[in-house]
Protein backbone atom coordinates (compact mmCIF):
# COMPACT_ATOMS: atom_id res chain seq x y z
CA UNK A 1 0.00 0.00 0.00
CA UNK A 2 1.53 3.33 -1.04
CA UNK A 3 2.13 5.90 1.64
CA UNK A 4 0.34 9.24 1.47
CA UNK A 5 0.96 11.08 4.72
CA UNK A 6 -1.14 14.20 4.19
CA UNK A 7 -3.86 12.99 1.81
CA UNK A 8 -6.89 13.75 4.00
CA UNK A 9 -5.68 17.07 5.43
CA UNK A 10 -4.53 18.20 1.96
CA UNK A 11 -7.94 17.49 0.47
CA UNK A 12 -9.64 19.30 3.34
CA UNK A 13 -7.35 22.31 2.87
CA UNK A 14 -8.07 22.21 -0.85
CA UNK A 15 -11.82 22.17 -0.12
CA UNK A 16 -11.56 25.12 2.27
CA UNK A 17 -9.46 27.19 -0.14
CA UNK A 18 -11.81 26.44 -3.04
CA UNK A 19 -14.77 27.51 -0.94
CA UNK A 20 -13.04 30.75 0.07
CA UNK A 21 -12.50 31.40 -3.64
CA UNK A 22 -16.17 30.75 -4.43
CA UNK A 23 -17.25 33.02 -1.56
CA UNK A 24 -14.93 35.74 -2.87
CA UNK A 25 -16.37 35.50 -6.37
CA UNK A 26 -19.89 35.77 -4.95
CA UNK A 27 -19.09 38.56 -2.48
CA UNK A 28 -16.72 41.00 -4.14
CA UNK A 29 -17.69 43.68 -6.63
CA UNK A 30 -14.22 44.53 -7.86
CA UNK A 31 -13.49 42.65 -11.08
CA UNK A 32 -9.75 42.38 -10.34
CA UNK A 33 -10.29 40.84 -6.90
CA UNK A 34 -12.80 38.48 -8.51
CA UNK A 35 -10.03 37.31 -10.82
CA UNK A 36 -7.73 36.80 -7.82
CA UNK A 37 -10.39 34.58 -6.26
CA UNK A 38 -10.53 32.52 -9.46
CA UNK A 39 -6.76 32.05 -9.17
CA UNK A 40 -7.31 30.93 -5.57
CA UNK A 41 -9.79 28.29 -6.76
CA UNK A 42 -7.35 27.05 -9.40
CA UNK A 43 -4.68 26.79 -6.71
CA UNK A 44 -7.00 24.73 -4.52
CA UNK A 45 -7.57 22.32 -7.39
CA UNK A 46 -3.81 22.11 -7.93
CA UNK A 47 -3.41 21.08 -4.30
CA UNK A 48 -5.94 18.28 -4.75
CA UNK A 49 -4.12 17.08 -7.89
CA UNK A 50 -0.81 16.97 -6.04
CA UNK A 51 -2.31 15.23 -3.01
CA UNK A 52 -3.68 12.47 -5.24
CA UNK A 53 -0.45 12.47 -7.24
CA UNK A 54 1.30 11.14 -4.13
CA UNK A 55 -0.63 7.93 -4.61
CA UNK A 56 -1.03 7.79 -8.34
CA UNK A 57 2.30 8.96 -9.70
CA UNK A 58 3.45 12.16 -11.36
CA UNK A 59 0.43 12.45 -13.69
CA UNK A 60 -1.14 14.74 -11.10
CA UNK A 61 1.86 17.05 -11.20
CA UNK A 62 1.66 17.21 -15.00
CA UNK A 63 -2.00 18.18 -14.75
CA UNK A 64 -0.97 20.97 -12.37
CA UNK A 65 1.49 22.15 -15.01
CA UNK A 66 -1.34 22.41 -17.54
CA UNK A 67 -3.62 24.14 -15.03
CA UNK A 68 -0.90 26.72 -14.41
CA UNK A 69 -0.57 27.35 -18.13
CA UNK A 70 -4.31 27.85 -18.50
CA UNK A 71 -4.31 30.12 -15.43
CA UNK A 72 -1.58 32.29 -16.92
CA UNK A 73 -3.41 32.56 -20.25
CA UNK A 74 -6.69 33.28 -18.49
CA UNK A 75 -5.15 36.00 -16.32
CA UNK A 76 -3.57 37.71 -19.33
CA UNK A 77 -6.74 37.71 -21.44
CA UNK A 78 -9.05 38.48 -18.52
CA UNK A 79 -7.02 41.44 -17.33
CA UNK A 80 -6.86 42.75 -20.90
CA UNK A 81 -10.67 42.58 -21.00
CA UNK A 82 -10.85 44.43 -17.66
CA UNK A 83 -8.53 47.10 -19.06
CA UNK A 84 -10.74 47.48 -22.13
CA UNK A 85 -13.88 47.73 -19.98
CA UNK A 86 -12.23 50.30 -17.70
CA UNK A 87 -11.25 52.40 -20.70
CA UNK A 88 -14.86 52.31 -21.87
CA UNK A 89 -16.75 52.73 -18.57
CA UNK A 90 -14.18 54.17 -16.12
CA UNK A 91 -15.06 51.51 -13.54
CA UNK A 92 -14.31 47.90 -12.67
CA UNK A 93 -17.24 47.64 -10.25
CA UNK A 94 -19.34 44.72 -11.44
CA UNK A 95 -22.56 46.35 -10.17
CA UNK A 96 -22.10 49.09 -12.76
CA UNK A 97 -21.34 46.74 -15.65
CA UNK A 98 -24.92 45.69 -16.36
CA UNK A 99 -25.37 46.07 -20.08
CA UNK A 100 -26.51 42.47 -20.46
CA UNK A 101 -28.84 42.56 -17.44
CA UNK A 102 -32.49 42.21 -18.47
CA UNK B 1 7.86 17.64 12.62
CA UNK B 2 6.37 17.41 9.13
CA UNK B 3 2.89 17.69 10.65
CA UNK B 4 3.78 20.94 12.40
CA UNK B 5 5.14 22.41 9.16
CA UNK B 6 2.12 21.23 7.18
CA UNK B 7 -0.44 22.66 9.58
CA UNK B 8 1.51 25.92 9.95
CA UNK B 9 1.41 26.49 6.20
CA UNK B 10 -2.18 25.25 5.96
CA UNK B 11 -3.30 27.85 8.50
CA UNK B 12 -1.24 30.50 6.70
CA UNK B 13 -2.85 29.57 3.38
CA UNK B 14 -6.39 29.75 4.76
CA UNK B 15 -5.65 33.03 6.55
CA UNK B 16 -4.24 34.50 3.33
CA UNK B 17 -7.30 33.38 1.35
CA UNK B 18 -9.75 34.85 3.86
CA UNK B 19 -7.88 38.14 4.07
CA UNK B 20 -7.65 38.27 0.26
CA UNK B 21 -11.45 38.14 0.09
CA UNK B 22 -12.02 40.60 2.95
CA UNK B 23 -9.46 43.30 2.19
CA UNK B 24 -10.86 46.41 0.56
CA UNK B 25 -7.79 47.49 -1.33
CA UNK B 26 -6.94 45.35 -4.38
CA UNK B 27 -3.22 45.68 -3.63
CA UNK B 28 -3.72 44.30 -0.11
CA UNK B 29 -5.77 41.44 -1.61
CA UNK B 30 -2.95 40.65 -4.01
CA UNK B 31 -0.41 40.62 -1.17
CA UNK B 32 -2.50 38.22 0.93
CA UNK B 33 -2.99 36.03 -2.15
CA UNK B 34 0.79 35.99 -2.52
CA UNK B 35 1.12 34.69 1.04
CA UNK B 36 -1.39 31.94 0.22
CA UNK B 37 0.57 30.96 -2.87
CA UNK B 38 3.87 30.82 -0.99
CA UNK B 39 2.26 28.63 1.68
CA UNK B 40 0.85 26.35 -0.99
CA UNK B 41 4.30 26.10 -2.58
CA UNK B 42 5.69 24.92 0.77
CA UNK B 43 2.88 22.36 1.05
CA UNK B 44 3.61 21.12 -2.49
CA UNK B 45 7.23 20.50 -1.44
CA UNK B 46 5.99 18.55 1.59
CA UNK B 47 3.81 16.46 -0.74
CA UNK B 48 6.85 15.40 -2.83
CA UNK B 49 6.12 17.82 -5.69
CA UNK B 50 9.27 19.91 -5.45
CA UNK B 51 9.31 21.03 -9.09
CA UNK B 52 5.69 22.19 -8.92
CA UNK B 53 6.47 24.06 -5.71
CA UNK B 54 9.18 26.05 -7.48
CA UNK B 55 6.96 26.58 -10.54
CA UNK B 56 4.20 27.81 -8.24
CA UNK B 57 6.46 30.58 -6.96
CA UNK B 58 7.89 31.40 -10.39
CA UNK B 59 4.65 31.34 -12.39
CA UNK B 60 1.98 32.38 -9.91
CA UNK B 61 3.85 34.83 -7.74
CA UNK B 62 6.44 35.91 -10.26
CA UNK B 63 4.20 36.26 -13.30
CA UNK B 64 0.47 36.17 -12.64
CA UNK B 65 0.40 38.25 -9.45
CA UNK B 66 2.75 40.78 -11.00
CA UNK B 67 0.31 41.18 -13.91
CA UNK B 68 -2.47 41.75 -11.36
CA UNK B 69 -0.42 44.41 -9.60
CA UNK B 70 0.43 46.05 -12.93
CA UNK B 71 -3.26 46.28 -13.84
CA UNK B 72 -4.17 47.66 -10.40
CA UNK B 73 -1.44 50.25 -10.85
CA UNK B 74 -2.55 51.10 -14.41
CA UNK B 75 -6.17 51.57 -13.37
CA UNK B 76 -5.20 53.54 -10.25
CA UNK B 77 -8.24 52.28 -8.34
CA UNK B 78 -7.35 53.00 -4.73
CA UNK B 79 -9.64 51.73 -1.98
CA UNK B 80 -13.29 51.38 -2.85
CA UNK B 81 -15.69 52.74 -0.25
CA UNK B 82 -18.13 49.85 -0.57
CA UNK B 83 -16.78 46.77 -2.20
CA UNK B 84 -18.90 43.92 -0.85
CA UNK B 85 -22.26 43.17 -2.39
CA UNK B 86 -25.59 43.79 -0.63
CA UNK B 87 -26.91 41.80 2.37
CA UNK B 88 -29.07 39.45 0.29
CA UNK B 89 -26.06 38.58 -1.88
CA UNK B 90 -23.94 38.02 1.24
CA UNK B 91 -26.54 35.63 2.67
CA UNK B 92 -26.71 33.73 -0.61
CA UNK B 93 -22.92 33.56 -0.83
CA UNK B 94 -22.59 32.26 2.74
CA UNK B 95 -25.27 29.62 2.13
CA UNK B 96 -23.71 28.44 -1.14
CA UNK B 97 -20.21 28.38 0.34
CA UNK B 98 -21.41 26.51 3.44
CA UNK B 99 -23.06 23.82 1.35
CA UNK B 100 -19.99 23.54 -0.84
CA UNK B 101 -17.53 23.23 2.03
CA UNK B 102 -19.64 20.52 3.71
CA UNK B 103 -19.76 18.63 0.44
CA UNK B 104 -16.04 18.94 -0.18
CA UNK B 105 -14.95 18.22 3.41
CA UNK B 106 -16.44 14.76 2.92
CA UNK B 107 -13.31 14.09 0.86
CA UNK B 108 -11.43 13.95 4.17
CA UNK B 109 -12.83 10.46 4.59
CA UNK B 110 -10.99 9.38 1.45
CA UNK B 111 -8.32 6.83 2.36
CA UNK B 112 -5.42 5.45 0.29
CA UNK B 113 -6.93 1.96 0.51
CA UNK B 114 -10.22 3.13 -0.98
CA UNK B 115 -8.41 4.97 -3.77
CA UNK B 116 -6.32 1.90 -4.59
CA UNK B 117 -9.47 -0.22 -4.75
CA UNK B 118 -11.14 2.28 -7.06
CA UNK B 119 -8.14 2.39 -9.38
CA UNK B 120 -8.07 -1.39 -9.50
CA UNK B 121 -11.74 -1.47 -10.51
CA UNK B 122 -11.46 1.40 -12.99
CA UNK B 123 -12.33 0.58 -16.62
CA UNK B 124 -9.46 0.20 -19.04
CA UNK B 125 -10.24 3.52 -20.75
CA UNK B 126 -9.66 5.48 -17.54
CA UNK B 127 -6.32 3.80 -17.05
CA UNK B 128 -5.25 4.70 -20.57
CA UNK B 129 -6.27 8.32 -20.00
CA UNK B 130 -4.32 8.59 -16.75
CA UNK B 131 -1.34 6.29 -17.11
CA UNK B 132 -0.08 5.43 -13.67
CA UNK B 133 3.62 6.09 -13.48
CA UNK B 134 5.73 5.20 -10.51
CA UNK B 135 4.65 6.92 -7.31
CA UNK B 136 5.82 10.49 -7.11
CA UNK B 137 8.31 9.84 -4.33
CA UNK B 138 9.83 6.74 -5.93
CA UNK B 139 9.97 8.37 -9.36
CA UNK B 140 11.81 11.36 -7.91
CA UNK B 141 14.23 9.06 -6.10
CA UNK B 142 15.16 7.13 -9.26
CA UNK B 143 14.90 9.80 -11.98
CA UNK B 144 15.44 13.03 -10.11
CA UNK B 145 12.88 15.67 -9.25
CA UNK B 146 12.72 17.20 -12.74
CA UNK B 147 13.20 13.98 -14.67
CA UNK B 148 10.26 12.30 -12.94
CA UNK B 149 7.92 14.98 -14.28
CA UNK B 150 9.66 15.52 -17.61
CA UNK B 151 9.61 11.84 -18.62
CA UNK B 152 5.81 11.36 -18.75
CA UNK B 153 5.26 14.92 -19.95
CA UNK B 154 7.22 14.35 -23.16
CA UNK B 155 5.96 10.81 -23.68
CA UNK B 156 2.32 10.22 -22.68
CA UNK B 157 1.41 13.91 -22.50
CA UNK B 158 3.33 15.18 -25.54
CA UNK B 159 0.25 16.20 -27.57
CA UNK B 160 -1.41 18.17 -24.71
CA UNK B 161 1.95 19.82 -24.11
CA UNK B 162 2.13 20.99 -27.72
CA UNK B 163 -1.48 22.16 -27.63
CA UNK B 164 -0.53 24.24 -24.60
CA UNK B 165 1.88 26.25 -26.74
CA UNK B 166 -0.94 27.06 -29.19
CA UNK B 167 -3.11 28.13 -26.25
CA UNK B 168 -0.38 30.45 -24.99
CA UNK B 169 0.10 31.95 -28.45
CA UNK B 170 -3.65 32.57 -28.77
CA UNK B 171 -3.75 34.17 -25.31
CA UNK B 172 -0.76 36.36 -26.18
CA UNK B 173 -2.31 37.63 -29.39
CA UNK B 174 -5.72 38.01 -27.75
CA UNK B 175 -4.36 40.02 -24.83
CA UNK B 176 -2.48 42.38 -27.15
CA UNK B 177 -5.53 42.87 -29.39
CA UNK B 178 -7.84 43.50 -26.42
CA UNK B 179 -5.56 45.87 -24.55
CA UNK B 180 -4.41 47.92 -27.51
CA UNK B 181 -6.36 51.09 -28.22
CA UNK B 182 -6.04 50.97 -31.97
CA UNK B 183 -4.71 48.07 -34.00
Amino acid sequence: MPEAPFLGPSLALSAILFTIGVAGVLLRRNAIVLFMCIELMLNAVNLAFIAFGQLHGVSGQIMVFFVMTVAAAEAAVGLAIILAIFRHRQTVDLQNINLLRG
Amino acid sequence: MAEIVFYFFAVAAVLGGVMCVLQRSPVASAMWLMSTMFSLAAIFVLLNAQLIGILQILVYVGAILVIFLFVVMLLNLGTAAKDLRGPSSIAAAVAISGLLVIELIALWRYTPARLAAEIAQAPEAARVMFPGGALAEQAAATQGVVGAVAGPMFQQYLVPFEITSILLLAALVGAVVLAKRRI
